[in-house]
């Protein structure tokens, strides 16, 4: 069997197929959404349709040069590529251009590229690399430093850039990770400490002890001590009824939540003699994560301050915090308006009057989903989540049957980022998840995003047809 | 081996769950919560264009004349409109169903997405009740307009009016829409670029009654509609008005001119029309009958219409004669009912022989066609066609033949080139005699009355004027336009023709000019009109010393020049360096305001 041939053989076809029918529909939603009466044909260079349809051709040529490449490039020249990467990250921040005050672009003439978006499959090769590496574990201290770095070093040049979505984006690969061996509860200390920031701004601080109080009880029950969250807690209601009593007492100095932790840290504080006179080692700890938890919330405070005001209202929108049909509201309101507005099964094609009248901003790059939304309807939205949802699951099932651990590690890697890209970007059109700019893969308007994941694709594709050479 | 292979059942649930949410908030929004839906009904957008309020125009005391006054117009916007009550239209605007059938249509030829003027200033008590019942009518909302208001009766020409931009104005430039209004005559035209301000927009969002619900995109898109700028016109009002008083059922034109710095202080065609008949949509109705008028009430006789200068081309001639030595104050010529000078030239009874001052004194023509013919004949010139040259050069050097204001539309008037006469008379061989009428203002020559009373101003000044102009410099662009223009002729020769002029009005033809207490110079002239009765004519300025006002008046049809037209000149120049008219002068200015030369005997 000629080279090529079991290439194509071993190929999975199926993701190639999900690959063009996204990418397809993602130029039908550009089309929608720049499409003018009286101007007819698809080739109009001058309009993001026209120019997005030289995109995807060229797209096509780059997957297909890909798929020529010997896997071994890859593994061999994976940090090489990484430290490329990262010089290019470094570079636009002296050379790029500036564009809504992020300074993420190199310009050549009329063509804009955008670094940040390479830098990902550049990121997921070196990840790959590095924990391929024979007998490596995750929980090290050294890796998880080393991994750390790896992933802080581009995260940290394009938040220089201004470009604090995209940078963001480095998160998703918490979940690589987690696959090779990251233990769990930091996974849930992430969730736990994503909600406690959430909760922190929108709830009163009287709320937010409460509820952590509460998860340590329970905790304490799931480690089989209900007796001691008991007296625990009969102690601190009585202590804090007491305190509370006293405070009234003195014409209330003290606000509530003041008095509530006081009570909290004498209960605290007593419990400890307790528990190490009984060598209860569980429950100090948690007792320790409890008390981490009080100071990650007092200090989110001071931390959402310190963020930028379009940040922090953007975080308080999603929250519900200010009022969403002015100002920054705007953007999600009139994108949950075409959404919404479209119904079952949608306008049509070309019908939608909310993103055709420019109520929807950036509606061809970060808001394209208003499109699917508002032309195709509930049933479209859908088709489209489940095409993502059925490319993801499947980019999954293929890292598992990788033989090499570097193809696994770049596998999920692709899974990860593609699933933060979906989940953060259709969660903000229809208000799940903070306005963050990041683009729709495949749909997005624009060269750079739609080339680094097709690149990020294809070679894992590529990677894929070359499993059975594969000896473990 | 791979102890960790059962976490990607939670990577696949994570993803599979997230998705999950996401389809049943989608389902929740989209199919359930119909909300979105009539929210994104009501998410209708309307372009308003913001019309700025005109400048205003001041006079140079820095009274009003022209301001605005407000003007509604109903504007269609064809995809919103849906089934509406016609009859109860009609009825509140007070047209007919064939005009709003045909301005629909118009509307939508237009475009369907785009808001047209379906009907145009709409009265305000009208306005009143359609504003009631808009709300009856999605697709129609009212766009506040800004029209001319007058506080003067008189000088239409002179302010000129606004109507709506037409293709070519568009074309022009693409500042104008349709349904804009542009300046098209007068001062409006003239300073329209000062006057018009800049246009604003306004992008809002509208519900399905039409209702505004706030701003576009934050107001990202709109545009604030810059105020246009004040015109501050040199103009005396009270002048102007008296003026207009005194030329009451006469035609003619009479232009004042503060010397020093060349504003015009006056400036009046009669008959003239009342700006206030072509305001709004009374320019439709009123137009086409000013247009038909046989008095012509729209032409503007100050700067188009073209007069031979009569006698008042005299003391230029003594000037020009001085200033090339050809003749000096002492030069006598003699005149006995007129003189042969190569034919014989007809004059009035008077002394002979006559000096230059006598000469102009009693507006001898014998004694200037003398020194016509010494100029062009100087031993100087090679042939008669190079002093005519020379003569010209003089002529043209005083703002005559030629625009000399800033800021209106002017007719060049006519000086004769040498060629012209070379083919006129056929022969480059002639004499002076052949044209030498051209001596006592008669002949082929055409000069418009605000280029004489440019002349006029540089006779005052002894030898210079400052372009005229009637805007205020009270910006960069409009200070560029005034320049001062000197006058190739020495200050001495200019205090011998003045003590000429002044007799004029002391002993001689202008004695009506005569105003108390100040010293008016002046000449009378009578323009040969080959279609009628002569045109009287009279330049002046006073106080002869130091002059404050220099003006011309023409009155056609007016026989000679003291009848009417130095009259006028006495009235005017009392009225505005005393502010009123004297007991003494009642008399005359009763006779001049009763005067009739349009129809007269009625």
């Amino acid at each position: 069997m000629s080279r090529r041939a079991s290439i194509a053989a071993n190929l999975d076809w199926l993701s190639i197929f999900l690959y063009v029918v996204l990418v397809f529909m993602g130029w039908a939603s550009v089309y929608a959404t720049g499409h003018e009466e009286g101007q007819e044909g698809i080739f109009n260079f001058t309009k993001e349709y026209g120019k997005q349809l030289c995109w995807i051709l060229a797209a096509f040529v780059l997957g297909f040069l890909i798929l020529l490449v010997d896997t071994k490039f890859f593994t061999a020249f994976s940090l090489v590529i990484y430290g490329s990467a990262m010089l290019l990250l470094l570079g636009v921040l002296f050379f790029g251009k500036e564009v809504n005050a992020s300074r993420s672009w190199f310009e050549i003439g009329s063509i804009r590229v955008q670094p940040s978006e390479f830098a990902k499959f550049a990121t997921a090769l070196a990840l790959a690399r590095v924990m391929s590496r024979h007998e490596f574990k995750v929980m090290r201290f050294g890796n998880l430093l080393l991994l750390g770095l790896l992933l802080a070093i581009p995260a940290g040049l394009i938040k220089l850039q201004n470009d604090t979505g995209s940078a963001m984006v480095y998160g998703a690969f918490l979940l690589v990770f987690f696959r090779e061996g990251l233990h769990g509860s930091i996974l849930l200390l992430c969730f736990l400490a994503v909600a406690l920031f959430i909760l922190s701004i929108v709830s009163a601080p009287f709320t937010v002890l409460c509820v952590i109080i509460v998860i340590t009880l329970v905790a304490t029950c799931y480690y089989r001590n209900a007796r001691e969250a008991l007296s625990f807690f009969a102690a601190l209601v009585a202590c804090f009824l007491l305190l509370h009593l006293g405070n009234l007492l003195l014409d209330a100095p003290f606000e509530r939540d003041k008095v509530l932790l006081a009570a909290y840290l004498l209960c605290s504080v007593a419990s400890l003699f307790f528990i190490f006179s009984k060598r209860l080692k569980r429950l100090a700890v948690l007792l320790l994560l409890s008390w981490l938890c009080v100071g990650y919330t007092v200090s989110v405070d001071r931390i959402f301050d310190s963020l930028l005001p379009h940040q922090q209202h953007r975080i308080n929108i999603l929250l519900g915090i200010e009022e969403e049909t002015r100002k920054n509201g705007y953007h999600v309101m009139q994108s949950k308006i075409a959404i919404g507005s479209g119904g079952l099964t949608g306008k049509g094609f070309l019908q939608g009057t909310q993103i055709k009248y420019n109520f929807v901003p950036a509606k061809s790059t970060d808001f394209i989903f208003c499109a699917v939304g508002e032309e195709w309807g509930f049933v479209g939205s859908t088709v489209v989540i489940l095409l993502f949802m059925t490319f993801i699951l499947r980019v999954i099932y293929l890292a598992e049957r990788q033989r090499s651990r570097f193809s696994r590690v770049y596998g999920y890697c692709v899974a990860s980022i593609l699933f933060f890209h979906v989940a953060v970007n259709i969660g903000m059109t229809i208000g799940l998840v903070p306005v963050i700019g990041i683009p729709l893969p495949f749909f997005s308007y624009g060269g750079s995003s739609l080339w680094a994941f097709s690149i990020l694709i294809f070679i894992f594709l590529r990677l894929d047809a070359n499993r059975l050479q594969v000896f473990r | 081996m791979d102890k960790f292979g059962y976490r990607k059942g939670i990577i696949a649930g994570i993803v599979v769950t997230v998705c999950t949410v996401y389809i049943i908030q989608l389902f929740h929004f989209q199919v359930l919560d119909d909300t979105y839906k009539i929210k994104a009904e009501n998410n209708s957008q309307r372009v308003e264009t913001l019309y700025p309020a005109r400048g205003l125009i001041y006079d140079r005391e820095r009274r009003l004349l022209v301001d605005n006054q407000a003007a509604y117009d109903l504007i269609m916007l064809p995809r919103q409109v849906k089934r509406f009550d016609t009859t109860e239209l009609l009825a509140i605007l007070g047209i007919s169903r064939e005009f709003l059938e045909r301005n629909i249509a118009k509307c939508k030829e237009h475009s369907p997405y785009k808001p047209s003027v379906l009907v145009s200033q709409i009265a305000g008590d009208r306005y009143a009740v359609l504003q009631e019942k808009l709300y009856r009518y999605p697709g129609f909302y009212i766009q506040t307009r800004t029209l001319r208001k007058y506080h003067v009766n008189h000088s239409g020409d002179l302010f000129g009016y606004i109507s709506e931009a037409g293709a070519a104005d568009i074309e022009k430039d693409p500042y104008y829409a349709a349904g804009d209004y542009i300046g098209t005559t007068g001062l409006e035209r003239t300073f329209e670029w000062l006057l018009r301000g800049k246009k604003g927009k306004k992008i809002v969002l509208v519900d399905n009654f039409n209702r505004e619900k706030g701003s576009f995109a934050n107001g990202e898109y709109d545009e604030v509609a810059t105020v246009g700028e004040d015109l501050y016109t040199t103009l005396d009002i009270d002048l102007q008005s008296y003026a207009n008083l005194l030329m009451q059922n006469k035609k003619g034109g009479i232009v004042a001119i503060e010397p020093k710095t060349g504003e015009i202080l006056a400036k009046l065609s009669a008959p003239g029309y009342d700006p206030r008949m072509i305001v709004g949509q009374d320019l439709g109705r009123n137009y086409p009958s000013l247009q038909n008028d046989p008095l012509k009430p729209l032409y503007d006789r100050t700067t188009k219409g073209r007069y031979p200068p009569g006698s008042t081309f005299k003391p230029l001639q003594a000037l020009i004669g001085l200033e090339m030595g050809v003749i000096t104050p002492g030069t006598l010529f003699p005149c006995n009912h007129g003189a042969y000078i190569g034919r014989f030239v007809a004059c009035h009874g008077h002394k002979s022989p006559v000096n230059l001052r006598e000469a102009i004194e009693t507006s001898c023509n014998p004694y200037f066609i003398n020194v016509f013919s010494r100029v062009l004949e100087s031993p100087r010139f090679r042939d008669v066609r190079d002093g005519y040259n020379e003569w010209r050069k003089y002529i043209i050097a005083f703002g005559l033949g030629v625009k000399v204001s800033a800021d209106f539309e002017e007719d060049n008037g006519l000086i004769p080139t040498q060629e012209y006469y070379d083919l006129r008379l056929k022969t480059r061989n002639w004499y002076s005699s052949y044209i030498n009428s051209l001596a006592i203002g008669q002949g082929e020559l055409a000069i418009t009355p605000m280029q004489m009373a440019n002349f006029t101003a540089a006779l005052a000044n002894r030898g210079y004027y400052i372009t005229p102009h009637i805007a205020s410099p009270t910006n960069d662009s409009l200070r560029r336009r005034v320049q001062r223009h000197e006058v190739p002729v020495d200050r001495a020769h200019f205090e011998v023709v003045i003590e000429g002029m002044r007799r004029v009005v002391t002993n001689g033809t202008g004695w009506r000019a005569r105003v108390d207490s100040v010293a008016v110079a002046g000449k009378t002239g009578t323009a040969e009109n080959p279609h009628g009765k002569d045109h009287s004519v009279f330049i002046a300025f006073a106080p002869a010393d130091d002059p404050a006002i220099a003006l011309v008046v023409y009155v056609e049809h007016g026989e000679w020049g003291a009848t009417y037209a130095a009259a006028i000149a006495g009235l005017l120049i009392e009225k505005y360096l005393k502010g009123t008219i004297s007991g003494a002068k009642r008399a005359e200015e009763k006779r001049i305001i009763e005067t009739n030369l349009i129809f007269p005997g009625s």
